[in-house]
């Protein structure tokens, strides 16, 4: 089983280690965005502090939406993906290795340029700290939610629209509780509240998003 | 070993058959018949338990395919019309990531004579991409000939296949029921087998 596991994440891996220039996109958004905002109003060393949390977190969060229609669609329309739903191996694992892969390939990056931009936009070092932590607890949740969404809607043609719809009011919450981390953070008061709340959120994702987005695939391939 | 009761599918509010019936033993191999639209990819796709069907059972060895999931799959294999074929990986990664989905490990020997038997021998480090629609079916016949499944469910398996790929799958067919293991497949093609066939015809009633 853990095999199984590992073999898919290799294979994805390698996979998107082949087309780089499609695993470039998310980051180039999430940096691009970032660094326009600071153009677009007065760059004030004080505006920017007060913006950066809620700019960061917003754009990490459209980057990972724009990259989750790929997780699914290429071996659904391969077939791949019948091939793993008639594996003997149970598919939450095998859809918690895509996920992984998905992660290590968005997520990750996302959480590792984040303190350049929290520096750009003049974030004071304890925000910038607390930024890395909330990411990196709250793009996981990110990745495994979406997976939920993208198994409803990978047949349907064009079906970024009904992802959005169905997704983001799952992000709001992490949106919430990873942005307002920052925010209080930069002021120097405790986070720990917020951080294990995103915890918590991650633990809730880990432990049920796999077994729902296994279901919805299988809803998605019985018509 | 492997038995279908009274299945009823519905398709877009038509229905497509209804209360067939019928079993396969080892070593029998089963051909669905039908004119396009009759449900042969539907039944196919039910009889694997990738969809549901409207009533009606598929039973392995006694037992509903739903409950007993893991054993029934470690026993089948399916391919179907999509190749499953991935443009970036090599010939040898692609069969190895199809492998690998039923936990088998083989070594790169056993890999190479399949791909050898299949005529993709030399192939093993071309990519995906770079192969004939013909080339990546290949690849498929070496997934099911290594996948040591009994039962074998095979969609049109000779779409896209030159003469000497017909043949080939005509003797991987008949080398399969030999060693016991059974076949049912769907084809427009003439498939000359030289051995007893069963089959079920799909789409009488439709037509009336």
């Amino acid at each position: 089983m853990l095999k199984a596991y590992y073999h898919l994440l290799i294979r994805d891996l390698r996979l998107a280690l082949r087309s780089r220039h499609e695993l470039a996109n998310p980051l180039i958004f999430f940096v691009l965005v970032v660094t326009l905002f600071p153009l677009a109003v007065t760059p004030t060393p004080q505006a920017l502090q007060t913006m950066a949390p809620g700019v960061i977190w917003v754009s990490a969060l459209l980057a990972v939406l724009l990259s989750l229609d790929r997780l699914f669609k290429l071996d659904y329309e391969d077939g791949s993906l019948d091939q793993l739903m008639l594996s003997p191996n149970p598919l939450m694992i095998l859809v918690l290795a895509k996920v992984t892969a998905h992660w290590l390939l968005t997520g990750l990056p996302l959480v590792i340029i984040a303190p350049l931009l929290g520096l750009f936009m003049s974030l004071p070092a304890d925000a910038v700290t607390v930024l890395i932590y909330s990411l990196l607890l709250g793009t996981p949740v990110l990745s495994l939610v979406g997976a939920i969404g993208v198994s409803l809607t990978v047949a349907v043609n064009r079906g970024g629209v009904l992802l959005s719809l169905i997704i983001l009011p799952l992000y709001i919450p992490i949106l919430i509780f990873g942005a307002n981390a920052v925010d209080v953070a930069a002021d120097g008061l405790p986070v720990t509240g917020q951080l294990l709340f995103l915890g918590a959120v991650l633990a809730l994702a880990l432990s049920l998003a796999p077994l729902a987005t296994s279901v919805a695939l299988r809803i998605t391939a019985s018509r | 070993m492997f038995e279908a009761k009274s299945l009823e599918c519905v398709r877009d509010d038509r229905l497509l058959f209804n209360d067939l019936s019928f079993a396969v033993a080892e070593s029998e191999v089963l051909q669905i018949e039908g004119p396009n639209g009759s449900g042969k990819t539907s039944l196919l796709r039910i009889l694997c338990g990738l969809r549901l069907a409207e009533a009606g059972h598929v039973l392995w060895q006694g037992e509903s395919i739903i409950s007993n999931r893991e054993d029934y799959y470690a026993n089948m294999v399916y391919i179907g019309h999509l190749p499953c074929v991935k443009g970036d990986l090599t010939v040898l990664e692609n069969v190895r990531s199809l492998l690998d989905t039923r936990s088998l490990s083989l070594g790169n020997e056993e890999i190479e004579v399949a791909l050898s038997k299949v005529g993709l021998a030399s192939y093993e480090d071309v990519p995906g991409k770079a192969l004939s629609s013909g080339q990546r079916r290949r690849i498929l016949l070496a997934f099911v000939e290594l996948s040591q499944a009994k039962l074998w469910i095979l969609d049109e398996p000779l779409t896209a296949l030159d003469v000497q790929g017909v043949a080939l799958m005509e003797s991987m067919i008949m080398e399969h029921k030999q060693s016991g293991g059974s076949v049912v497949f769907t084809t427009h093609h003439g498939m000359q087998l030289e051995c007893e066939m069963s089959s079920v015809q799909l789409g009488r009633k439709a037509r009336g």
